[in-house]
């Protein structure tokens, strides 16, 4: 028993300080069927990983005006909703403060706008796209949660 | 194992199942009631719910995402994501979980007409969905 109350929580602090090091790179947090199930119920359940713990907040207070729709969520399940997505967030560089309200929009964010910069805004509203919301257009494996350049395939204009 | 704990493991489990079995459930006996309870009840329409399903409110109708035929899977017209039929005639799973039919009544509702939905109005759409067939 004293080995175990000693090892877990060094265990623990290991794996903690191994996720906030690799932050931005590390592999994409176990599945939370609650959010798969709400988030996922509109549209791609887009992963914590893509706004800033801030952000997230803004947003899921907001559920009931989500983006021109009615998304509102239990409570309960909101309030768990909204642990993991914080948990799992953006973490803010160091020396590049948030704007200010932070961006309630993932394609209002530095790191989208920067990653998509060489995509015409005519290429993201053809048909086959449809709108920048549509990740999966492109990201072949967007629904996994992997967002690996390898796995990008455009559809024909 | 540690038998000293198997009656909780059993009680949780239990509990687990009848949590999960809480939601799947017929909507239509609680809608009734509420709808009873309004006052002039005359009974559930398929023909008032398709109208209904089909009626535009500021934007959009029912049928905007669902389609005119709830039989065929529709799409979200903002997001473009697939939805599965609505008709428990080829979507069995369907109507059948009263927490998921109100959460949804009460967005789409809100999303369709800025209000949400009367229980007459909803019993109508489940009357109407459930009378198609196949």
């Amino acid at each position: 028993m004293t080995i175990h109350r000693i090892a877990i929580p060094i265990l623990a602090g290991l794996a903690a300080m191994g996720a906030a090091e690799g932050a931005q790179k590390s592999p994409p947090p176990p599945p939370n069927p609650a959010w798969q199930d709400e988030c996922g119920a509109c549209h791609l359940a887009y992963p914590p990983r893509f706004l800033s713990a801030n952000s997230w907040q803004r947003v899921m207070v907001g559920l009931d005006q989500h983006f021109g729709t009615d998304a509102s969520i239990e409570p309960a399940v909101a309030k768990k909703i909204t642990a993991w997505l914080v948990a799992n967030a953006r973490k803010p560089k160091a020396g590049k403060p948030e704007p200010v309200p932070p961006p309630l929009r993932i394609t209002e964010t530095r790191w989208f706008i920067g990653e998509h910069d060489e995509i015409s805004a005519a290429r993201f509203t053809s048909p086959a796209v449809g709108s920048e919301a549509n990740c999966a257009a492109c990201h072949r494996t967007a629904d996994q949660g992997n967002f690996s350049e390898k796995n990008i395939k455009m559809p024909p204009k | 194992m540690n038998w000293s704990i198997a009656p909780l493991a059993l009680a949780a489990l239990l509990l687990a199942l009848a949590a999960g079995t809480a939601g799947a459930a017929d909507p239509l006996p609680a809608i009734q009631a509420s709808a009873q309870a309004s006052g002039s009840f005359k009974g559930f329409s398929a023909e008032r719910g398709a109208a209904f399903f089909r009626a535009k409110g500021s934007d959009w109708s029912c049928a905007t995402c669902h389609t005119l035929d709830p039989r065929k899977p529709g799409r979200h017209t903002v997001t473009g994501k697939a939805i599965e039929p609505m008709a428990p005639g080829v979507n069995p799973k369907r109507l059948t979980d009263v927490a998921k039919v109100e959460k949804w009544f009460k967005r789409n509702c809100r999303d369709v007409l800025d209000r949400e939905c009367t229980a007459l109005e909803k019993g109508d759409v489940i009357t109407y969905l459930r009378s198609l067939g196949r």
